[in-house]
Formats: structure tokens, C-alpha cells, sequence
């Protein structure tokens, strides 16, 4: 805290120290963007950090006002750019629940498949610049080239590798190619077993630990009273996934789907796979948990990827027609929240009637999740800021919109 | 080596001492600006492999060799900015200082028995002395930058390289206590032989210390995980933020003279030094021998210094010289060793916290150093059996190699009795791959550039 | 517990408060008065029975249109309203709940209108009250740090209001 200048006890027996303001960012190598946060430090330990955002905003909601569903889902992809599909997937069935459009069975499975690969991509990103944050670089580059694959798929099956727009309002702008599915399959059969490899790099490293374990410290109250959702959500110990606790409109595309929500329950994690071990140094809601639910995650969703590979080609229907650029929108406002990578991504679309919405609303993950930066932050040490900050997983796109 | 030019080649001392003092500086320059050249492409081409991609792959051809080159031009040739709040002139100077302390350092580093620029009895010492300035570097660099982040990782720095003086102090010392010596030279003969006599292998506690070593100098030239000063995640750049063109990269120069330079300073104190694990360098030295020491001669005859005793055989002083010469190139490669551990390391680990490697240094690091440094004095003390003790194929044993003082009184008294007795020099007459005790003494005895 | 069932118990309770619902739209609302929905929030929250811990979202909506004749059609007059988006992580149920406010307070313009904070009792509330305040202009009374989140701290207006107008320069740049 701020030593008393008039205090003169300290003058007489301490070294007086003064704190000091810094910038953290918004031109820093692991504010994940251009994240900008003022630490108040005395030395090496942060008293204080303030989170200053707005540096990304580019208006998508005053841009959502003017534009119809359809022409808005590019304006989605750059939300969360490592992740686009899933913001695709948002707006997608918040625009199909206002217009109660009904999916054919074979669009939702491939919705679940493309929704599942884009998570894999995502948390391959956080994981891979969560070791940059704690300085080791490699891990960076495998996650890379495992994304790349996933990319390439993407690719094939949409023609972007970034700013995808493929799932839209209706279903998708075209059925997945001949062969993908093999070649997604062959995907998975490859990465499965590299997972190992980022434990060992990573989630069980000595230094890795020692790092995360302990570190912001967040309980489930706590997390849930600042709106944190997704893999921070869950890495405190709250059994909450919208792909199971969801509304209907999405998680009847999980329906008979196979899995578990990734969260701690009686001090264990599901046990379907084989995971290391919980290591005796950690605290539940710690960064170490918030990063191995993001790793369990990536399992996962190979698994539900695979179960959803064997559904749609056996699927009826077709991959689902988008609706017209110019649907007219029946008068009323709907929100709807889906599970996307980073956490619950909500779009609140409020519709007068004519085929561009009123308002539209865009509730970001990250926008809560980096509210709680600076109670976590508190009292920590410098090194641990980018570890707190990185655990959350943060995209700035998606924050400011 | 002067005196090998001077007493077997016959070449005049003034040139003598040049030549054996050109070869020296070339040693150390290449060593170090061309070294730190091929490191820096080096980690970059272990980098990639580490992380599979390629790394670099156009300049020069094959394998990119000359990016680093490339790298340097580009260097040169940008703009060399000075912040306006910077401390203009401690900024600018401030590059130098650890540049200098780095190179300076070689000075004492033997890169084979007696090739060494500066025969000190005390070069263990002046290692240490002067690696101990090389902090100043990023101190001043931080403190004159006018930048916060600099300022955080100057302040990391001085913590942590002073602190890790002490555990990297007491590592050093083990092996002087063995040998009872200061001198790099010395110690590094006394290790001659296989690698049972290294002194790593010496006994378990000397294992542990020089493992303990390699952790504390891996942290006193700022490698990761100890690379704090410059943590890229946290402090952007640490104390070079500010710093660009050659001024920046003068701080890299001397990173990696400083890295080469405790790797090879951990290949004499622990790992034998210019000896390889095996002693082959003698006997191929002494095949060598037979087609290098003709040409010798007939060169010593071409040249015109045939006064005195032309055809005169050289008493194996030509095949000392190339088993100097291979151990050197020994020496090069076990430095380049270390080198290369600590690239591996950097690109596996993640960073540690400050309050970490604090507490690594203090808490672990010293304790186990000083554990060490009590085991080894007991081993010595009560004259525990140790590898050195087995029989080795050369022959040859610490314990009839000499304390560097010894050898020096016994060099001062045969010139004694050279003065009183004036003969030839007494060279041991014998082939190169049976050394005796005496042998090993005059081994010694030719090393310094004296 | 059906909508109905909800609504009287709140109405119940917070007597005048609870100003209105509709229980027919795709997401039922409950109409809750500006001064009430710190009060009715934390019994949201607290209730054992329905535990709305989470709060997803609050967005501003702006009920305005410039053209008269488009006005005359729209159903409505100008207003504001502040929704909440509330889920229980327990009962895995959702809520909905809205302020109306009039567009500006007492009709002055520029008197933004005002709102109870709700941040005492969600600190999520904190950044998205921060958010509203900054893009549709709604004052959060007793909000500990109601200032611009998005946009610079010295930007005039409020974007997502209907009749806002990109400022013509701002600091030297051109705006529109």
C-alpha cells in the first residue's frame, strides 16, 4: 500500500518505497491483444490492476442495427476471431429462434461437428499461448501446427481458414465436401495421442506448476458473481455447461450425444480418458485448473467431434438451406446463449418486424471473464499478472466488439 | 606456445611471442565474435528443429549458415535511437560494459594446455571477477533507459546474478580444492586420461556440484528459465526495450560469449577440459606426428633457421602441439555441448518467478552447493578411493600430477641447473603415449605462452 | 414454478415494484420499476427456490424513431429499456427482467435517465452497466465507477441511441 509520507515511523526505520504506475500494454507481448491494464506496484508485487479495454471497437452492434441477420454473421467472426464458428453458431440459432426455424437432423449434427472442431482450434490457441505467457515457446508452435490442420479443414469445407461465416442463419452455406469426413477423422487419429505431448510440456511441468498452481485463486461464488462462464467457469469447480444445461434450441443438438461436463466434482474429474493427475500443490479455481479444463476440453471434444461424424453420415435430411438475405423478421426479441470456447456467448436480438433487427445485443465470455482481472490480480507478483490474464483465455475481439 | 615456436621451430623470439600471441587472439576472437555468430545461428536452427519447422534455411545456401551475418547487417544498418528520457550517455555506454566484460574474460579461459592468452595462476578468479561485471551491463542499461520495464528488469537482474554468485562461488571452488590450484591450465591437466578422471566423476558430491553449477551459471548469464531480466511476457523486453540496432545487439554478443564462456569453464573445472573421454588424442597425435615433424623440419630447413641443429629430431614437442591443437578443438566441442543444453533447456522450460528463482538460488541451490563443497573437503580429507584411483590405460593420476606451485618451483630450479649445467632442453625422450610423472611436469611446464 | 406463479409471488412481495410482464413473448419478462431491481435482483439471488445466480447480460435498448410516420406505426412511444438476462447455474432456468425508462429524465435532453445499480449485487454488473451507461446513456445510481468502458473517456454522445450522430471530428480525426 502507499507508505505515508508523514508517517514517521516509516521515514525513520524503513526504506520508503514509492509505488509506480505502469501500462501494461495496450502494446505488450501477452496482453492477448490489445488489452490495456494499469498495474499499481510497489516493487515486483501489483497492488492494483485496472483493466482498460475499448481499443478493438469496431461498433458490431451499432452495425447489427443496420445490416440483416444474415449480412451481420461476418461481423460475428471477427468477435472472437480464434473461434469463429462457434460465434457463427450463436447468432445462428438466436436468429433461427426468432424466426422458429426448425434444422433438418444431418445441419444440427453438423453443427455439432464443425462447433466441436472449432473448440479443438481455440483452446489449441489458448493452450499454446498460455505457455508463451509463462515463457516457454514451443508448446505455441505445436498447438499451431495442430490448428493449421484443423484450419485446412476449414478451409475445404468454407473457403476461409479465419473469418469462416459458414454456419448461418438456416443451417450452412454448403454441405461439408466429399472425403472430409475421412480426412477429419484422420485429423483426430493423429492429434489424440500428441495431447500427451502438452501435458508433458505443460500441464504437469515442474516449472508450469509452480507457476499456475495457487495462482488467482477463484472460488465458484465468485466466479459465477462475475459472470464467468465456460472453462473459468468450470475450473472453479461449477458444474455448469450450456451444451447440457442449455436451452432447448441448443442442446438438442447435443441430444444422445455422450459426454461429461469437464469439471471437478468430489475432487475428480471425469475419468473417461487418462488424464494426469491433479497435481497436490493446486487449489480448485487456480490458473493450473482453469488450463487443465481447457486440456480436458480438447479430449472431448474429439470424442463428441467422432460421435458426431458417425451421426451425420448416417443423418437424414439435408445440411440445411440458409435462410434469404432478406428473411423478414417477425416482431419480438429473443437471447440466446450458447457454449462457445471461451464461455457462454449470448446474442439478444430485438426485432421490429422488417428483416434488419432493432437492436442487437452481443454478450462476450470474455467481456466478464476479464472483470474479474482485477480481484484476482490483487497482491500478486508482475509475472503473475499475464499467468492470471492468460488463464482466462481472453480475445479482445470479443470484448470490445 | 611461444616457447615451442622459439626452442623447436627456432624462430627468433620476438616473433616467437608474436606468433604464439597472434594464435591466442585469433582463438579468443573467433571464439567469441565468431562464435557468438555461429551460436546465435545455431539457436536458431536448434529452435526450429525443437519446434518443427526449419529455421533458417536461404542465407548462404545450405542450412542458412550465414543468417546470423545477414542478421547483423540488417542490425548495422537501422537506426540507433537514444529515448528521450534516457541517460544519454550511461545508455550508450552501457552495451559495452558487458560486451567488454565478456570478452575480457577469455583472456584467462585456456582453450587447450597452455593456450591461453594470459597465463594466470589465479584465472578461476578472474573469471569470476570479471563475469561478476558483466552485470552492470543491464543495471546500467535500466536504470539509464528512462523506461519502467527496464527499470523492473535491471532490478531483476542485480537481484538475481548477484545472488547467484555465491552458489556459482562455492561450485567453482570444489574443483581449486581438489586440484589445489586456481590455475585453469593445471586444473584442466589434471584430468588428463580417461573420463574416469574427470573431475565431475571424482566423487559424488562433485557430480552434484557441477550439476549445480551448470543450473547457477545457466541463471548468471540470464538463459531461460532464468531469464528474467528480459522476460518477454512480462517485462516486454526487460533492460533492452529501449535498445535497438547494434547497441541491442552488442547485449546479445555478449549473451552468448558469456554463455560459451561458462560452458567451456564448466568443460576444464568438471568435465576434463581439452581431454576427451577417452585418451585416443596422444597416440593419434603421435601418428600424426611422423608425417607433420618431416615437413616440420624440412620447413624449419626452407626457411632458412638451419644454424644450429638441422635434422635434429624435435623430441615430440611438434606432437604436443597437435594433441594441444585436437584439444582444443575437444574443448570447443564439449563448450558447444553446454551451449547447446542450454538452448534445449531455454526451449522446453517455461520461466520461473522472481520469488522463485530466488528461492532456487537460496534455499536450494546454496545448500546443496554448500553440501557439496563439505562432501567433496571429506572425500579429500580422509582420502576416500575415488574413479581417479583405477588404473587408466595412459597412466596417468591426479595424484602425480602437481599443484601448479610445485610445478612452477620445479621449473624455476631446472632453469637453475640449466644455467649451471648448460644442456639441451630436457624434453622426455620417450614416445608420446607412455606419459610418466615427469612427463605430465613438463606437460605442464610447456603450457603457459610464457 | 410457471411465469405466473413467479410473477405473483413478486408482485406479492415487492407490491408496486413489479410494474408489468409479459408472459407470452418467446422469453417471458417481468417489468420491474427503475428504484426496484437492486431489491428484487437480490431476492432473485437469495431465494432458495430460484437461485438466479447468474447474471448474463444487461443491454440497453433505445425505443426511438426520428421519421414520424414510421413513429405513428411503430406501437410504441420512445422509451429505454434496460434488460437483465438472469440463469441459475443450479436450477439451470432463466429469467428475464426490464426497466422502462423514459429516454430522457424529465424530458430534458441530455438528463440521462436513471436506473438503480444492480452491481451491489452481481459485481458482473459493474462492466455492463459500465457498458449501457456508455453506449445507450443510462445512469446507474450507486454504480461505484460509472465511466466509459468502450469508447474514450472524453467521447461525446451515446452511440446506440437511435438519433445519435458520429461526432463530425473527433481530436483531429475526421468522423463522418
Amino acid at each position: 500500500m502507499a507508505t505515508q509520507v508523514d508517517d514517521a515511523r516509516i521515514i525513520e526505520f524503513d526504506v520508503r518505497t514509492d509505488e509506480m504506475l505502469v501500462n501494461m500494454g495496450p502494446q505488450h507481448p501477452s496482453t492477448h491483444g490489445v488489452l490495456r491494464l494499469v498495474l499499481r506496484t510497489d516493487g515486483e508485487i501489483v497492488s492494483e490492476v485496472e483493466p482498460h479495454i475499448g481499443y478493438l471497437h469496431r461498433c458490431a452492434e451499432k452495425i447489427g442495427e443496420n445490416l440483416t441477420p444474415r449480412q451481420w454473421i461476418p461481423y460475428t467472426d471477427r468477435m472472437d476471431y480464434l473461434a469463429g464458428m462457434n460465434m457463427n453458431l450463436g447468432w445462428s440459432l438466436c436468429v433461427e429462434k426468432l424466426i422458429e426455424h426448425e434444422l433438418p437432423e444431418k445441419a444440427k449434427h453438423l453443427r455439432v461437428i464443425i462447433a466441436e472442431m472449432g473448440r479443438l482450434a481455440s483452446h489449441l490457441v489458448g493452450m499454446g499461448a498460455y505457455g508463451l505467457d509463462l515463457g516457454t515457446f514451443s508448446p505455441f508452435l505445436y498447438a499451431f501446427r495442430e490448428r493449421e490442420r484443423i484450419l485446412d479443414l476449414f478451409e475445404e469445407a468454407c473457403g476461409a481458414r479465419l473469418t469462416y461465416s459458414y454456419l448461418t442463419p438456416g443451417g450452412a452455406t454448403a454441405d461439408l465436401p466429399n472425403g472430409w469426413l475421412q480426412k477429419c477423422e484422420a485429423f483426430l487419429d493423429q492429434f489424440e495421442p500428441v495431447i500427451q505431448e502438452y501435458h508433458a510440456l505443460l500441464t504437469t511441468n515442474a516449472i508450469f506448476i509452480k507457476r499456475t498452481a495457487n495462482i488467482g485463486v477463484m472460488s465458484g461464488e465468485m466466479a459465477v458473481d462475475y459472470g464467468c462462464t465456460g472453462p473459468v467457469l468450470r475450473g472453479s469447480g461449477v458444474d455448469y455447461d450450456l451444451r447440457r444445461d442449455g436451452e432447448d434450441r441448443y442442446t438438442e443438438l447435443y441430444d444422445g450425444y455422450a459426454f461429461e461436463v469437464i469439471v471437478q466434482r468430489d475432487g475428480h474429474y471425469p475419468k473417461d480418458h487418462d488424464y494426469p493427475a491433479v497435481p497436490k500443490e493446486t487449489v480448485l479455481g487456480d490458473c493450473w485448473h482453469r488450463f487443465y479444463v481447457r486440456m480436458l476440453e480438447v479430449v472431448q471434444a474429439i470424442d463428441l467431434v467422432r460421435q458426431a461424424i458417425d451421426r451425420y453420415s448416417t443423418a437424414s435430411g439435408d445440411w440445411g438451406v440458409p435462410i434469404k438475405l432478406t428473411h423478414k423478421l417477425p416482431k419480438g426479441e429473443v437471447y440466446l446463449e450458447t457454449e462457445a470456447p471461451r464461455g457462454q456467448m449470448g446474442f439478444y436480438l430485438v426485432s421490429d418486424g422488417s428483416s434488419i433487427p432493432w437492436r442487437v445485443r452481443a454478450r462476450s465470455s470474455c467481456f466478464c471473464n476479464l472483470s474479474v482481472t482485477s480481484e484476482l490480480c490483487r497482491g500478486c507478483l508482475i509475472a503473475d499478472v499475464p499467468a492470471i490474464v492468460g488463464s482466462l483465455d481472453i480475445v479482445m475481439g470479443e470484448i470490445d466488439r | 606456445m611461444a616457447e615451442f615456436f622459439h626452442t623447436t621451430c627456432h624462430l627468433p623470439a620476438p616473433l616467437a611471442y608474436l606468433l604464439a600471441a597472434i594464435i591466442a587472439c585469433v582463438l579468443i576472437i573467433h571464439v567469441v565474435a565468431v562464435g557468438a555468430l555461429i551460436f546465435i545461428w545455431l539457436e536458431r536452427k536448434v529452435s526450429g528443429r525443437i519446434q518443427d519447422r526449419l529455421g533458417p534455411t536461404r542465407v548462404g545456401g545450405a542450412f542458412g549458415w550465414l543468417q546470423t551475418l545477414a542478421d547483423g547487417i540488417k542490425l548495422i544498418a537501422k537506426e540507433d535511437i537514444t529515448p528521450k528520457d534516457a541517460d544519454a550517455m550511461l545508455f550508450k555506454l552501457a552495451p559495452y560494459v558487458g560486451f567488454a566484460a565478456s570478452y575480457c574474460a577469455y583472456i584467462a579461459l585456456p582453450f587447450s594446455d597452455g593456450w591461453v592468452a594470459q597465463h594466470m595462476n589465479t584465472a578461476v578468479f578472474f573469471i569470476l571477477a570479471v563475469l561478476g561485471i558483466e552485470v552492470f551491463s543491464p543495471i546500467l542499461a535500466g536504470y539509464s533507459s528512462g523506461s519502467k520495464w527496464s527499470l523492473f528488469g535491471a532490478m531483476r537482474e542485480a537481484a538475481q546474478v548477484v545472488s547467484y554468485e555465491v552458489p556459482l562461488g562455492m561450485c567453482v571452488v570444489v574443483p581449486c580444492m581438489i586440484c589445489g590450484t586456481l590455475n585453469l591450465v593445471t586444473i584442466g591437466n589434471m584430468q588428463a586420461g580417461s573420463f574416469t578422471n574427470w573431475l565431475a566423476f571424482n566423487d559424488p558430491f562433485t557430480f552434484i556440484i557441477a550439476c549445480v553449477y551448470f543450473t547457477c551459471a545457466t541463471a548468471s548469464v540470464n538463459r531461460a528459465p532464468f531469464d528474467l531480466a528480459e522476460a518477454e511476457s512480462e517485462l516486454v523486453a526487460g533492460f533492452h526495450t529501449e535498445y535497438s540496432g547494434l547497441r541491442w545487439s552488442f547485449f546479445f554478443m555478449a549473451e552468448y560469449g558469456s554463455m560459451f564462456l561458462v560452458s567451456g569453464l564448466a568443460a576444464i573445472l568438471f568435465f576434463g577440459g581439452w581431454h576427451g573421454p577417452i585418451p585416443i588424442a596422444e597416440p593419434i597425435a603421435g601418428v600424426l606426428v611422423v608425417v607433420v615433424e618431416p615437413l616440420v623440419n624440412i620447413g624449419r630447413y626452407l626457411l632458412g633457421f638451419i644454424a644450429r641443429d638441422i635434422g635434429k629430431v624435435t623430441d615430440g614437442a611438434v606432437a604436443i602441439q597437435i594433441a594441444n591443437l585436437m584439444g582444443c578443438l575437444n574443448f570447443l566441442l564439449k563448450g558447444t555441448i553446454g551451449v547447446t543444453v542450454m538452448m534445449w533447456v531455454r526451449w522446453t522450460l517455461p520461466r520461473l518467478r522472481i520469488d522463485q528463482v530466488m528461492t532456487t538460488c537460496l534455499k536450494y541451490c546454496v545448500p546443496i552447493a554448500a553440501f557439496g563443497f563439505v562432501g567433496a573437503l571429506f572425500w579429500q580429507v580422509f582420502e576416500v578411493p575415488t574413479l581417479n584411483d583405477l588404473p587408466s590405460p595412459i597412466g596417468i593420476n591426479r595424484s602425480v600430477a602437481h599443484e601448479s606451485w610445485v610445478v612452477e618451483a620445479d621449473r624455476e630450479r631446472e632453469i637453475r641447473a640449466q644455467a649451471v649445467t648448460p644442456s639441451p632442453a630436457d624434453l622426455p625422450g620417450e614416445s608420446v603415449g607412455s606419459f610418466d610423472s615427469a612427463a605430465v611436469d613438463s606437460l605442464v611446464m610447456k603450457g603457459g605462452a610464457r | 414454478m410457471s411465469g405466473q406463479n413467479l410473477v405473483e409471488r413478486l408482485s406479492k412481495r415487492f407490491g408496486g415494484k413489479i410494474t408489468g410482464s409479459n408472459l407470452d413473448a418467446i422469453d417471458p419478462w417481468i417489468e420491474v420499476a427503475p428504484g426496484g431491481i437492486a431489491e428484487v435482483c437480490e431476492y432473485l439471488r437469495d431465494d432458495a427456490e430460484l437461485r438466479l445466480n447468474l447474471l448474463n447480460c444487461i443491454s440497453g435498448v433505445d425505443y426511438f424513431e426520428a421519421d414520424p410516420k414510421k413513429a405513428a406505426k411503430a406501437g410504441w412511444e420512445p422509451h429505454m429499456e434496460v434488460v437483465y438476462h438472469l440463469s441459475s447455474t443450479f436450477n439451470k432456468h432463466t429469467l428475464v427482467l426490464k426497466v422502462m425508462l423514459p429516454r430522457w429524465k424529465d424530458d430534458v435532453e441530455g438528463e440521462l435517465p436513471e436506473v438503480q445499480s444492480v452491481a451491489g449485487v452481481f459485481s458482473t454488473a459493474n462492466w455492463h452497466e459500465r457498458e449501457v451507461f456508455d453506449l445507450c446513456g443510462v445512469r446507474f445510481m450507486g454504480h461505484p465507477n460509472l465511466r466509459r468502458i468502450l469508447c474514450p473517456e472524453d467521447w461525446v454522445g451515446y452511440p446506440l441511441r437511435k438519433d445519435y450522430e458520429m461526432p463530425l471530428e473527433y481530436h483531429g480525426i475526421r468522423g463522418r
